[in-house]
């Protein structure tokens, strides 16, 4: 008899995540995480090629959204093996140490039509900071298209130590670019 | 002795050493490894050069198309002076070449030229990874050519100051 309740309990479960479930499958070929930063006044684009995102989102309860994306920091491509080598190492991102990079929303807000204001907690290189920023979300061919922009300084976290915190040569502002294509 | 004219002089050495400046830099920047902040530098540097020299250049070209310059002296023989007219026109074209290659190998990698940290320059190409090794090797091979060339028209003044004792290289000093 003990089983009945454990059965029941699970099915509830079952049927609550089926209830609530608006999560996302994202399209990792269309969708891109991209960081631009800005060397001795030169804008780099730089994609880090290999991530995940969970995107929890229902357009007609948008305050109900869940948004997760998980970064394999060692993707990261400044369009040079040899210098995508060099910035996965311990100044830089130390990828042997801290391979991940992630972000989990802790709240999102509607701020509009078709923009939503994010906020949550973004880890990288062992440091996690609270951050917010505006995600913009369109519908197109049953797809939905969100876009954001999170403008973060790399030296809270660590990114370019020693000889590298000279800003004047790689600045501090670093803006992360999420495209993100999910159905 | 018909010297050249003051444009001329000014022009020709003032392009010879930023010529130069860019070559010792870039062999210098490619030679230090991995990732520092000097290479980085040094690249840019070496970016600011390469426009510099393609601007003087731009000028030097359109001066010259209006201004002759003196004839080769009469004691040269005719196929010297012929060979030193080739040897000038190779050095234009190199001089545009060079930074031109440069300046697309950059934009090919992705790198817009920023000059002197100021101005972002014109994207002619967008990134292109195919494209990028190519072009680095043009760029290389351009460069070598043209170092090629310079030691010859140097060494060519210096025969003619130092073995024929001719004016050809006192109308060019400044």
């Amino acid at each position: 008899m003990k089983t009945l309740p454990k059965i029941a309990l699970i099915s509830l479960l079952g049927i609550s995540l089926a209830a609530g479930a608006a999560v996302l499958k994202t399209d990792p070929a269309k969708s891109t995480v991209t960081a631009t930063f800005k060397q001795m006044n030169v804008p780099i684009d730089a994609k880090f090629k290999q991530f995940s995102a969970s995107i929890d989102y229902d357009a007609a309860k948008p305050d109900a959204s869940k948004a997760s994306v998980e970064i394999n920091i060692a993707s990261f491509d400044l369009g040079d093996p040899e210098y995508n080598k060099e910035v996965t190492k311990k100044e830089w991102f130390n990828a042997a140490q801290f391979p991940k990079a992630s972000f989990v929303s802790t709240s999102i807000k509607s701020a509009g039509a078709g923009k939503l204001t994010v906020m949550g907690k973004l880890t990288i290189k062992g440091k996690t900071a609270d951050i917010s920023f505006p995600l913009s979300v369109k519908s197109e061919g049953g797809k939905q298209i969100f876009d954001g922009a999170l403008p973060i300084k790399r030296l809270a976290y660590n990114i370019g130590e020693g000889e590298w915190k000279d800003t004047s040569m790689v600045a501090d502002e670093v803006v992360i670019k999420f495209h993100v294509i999910a159905q | 002795m018909q010297r050249y004219t003051k444009t001329a002089i000014a022009l020709h050495w003032l392009i010879a050493l930023l010529i130069i400046a860019a070559f010792l830099l870039g062999l210098t920047m490619v030679d230090i490894p991995g990732f520092t902040p000097t290479k980085l530098k040094y690249f840019s540097w070496h970016k600011w050069l390469g426009v510099t020299v393609l601007g003087l250049a731009a000028i030097r070209l359109l001066w010259r198309l209006r201004n002759a310059p003196p004839p080769a002296l009469a004691s040269i023989p005719h196929w010297q002076q012929l060979t030193a007219e080739g040897v000038h026109h190779l050095l234009y074209l190199l001089m545009f070449a060079v930074p031109v290659s440069g300046y697309l190998y950059s934009y090919a990698a992705g790198v817009p030229v920023v000059y002197l940290g100021l101005f972002q320059m014109p994207a002619i190409i967008d990134p292109n990874p195919e494209l990028k090794p190519l072009l680095k090797t043009v760029h290389y091979v351009l460069t070598m050519s043209m170092a090629g060339v310079v030691v010859a028209h140097a060494l060519a003044a210096l025969k003619h100051h130092f073995f024929e004792r001719d004016d050809t290289l006192k109308r060019m000093l400044p």
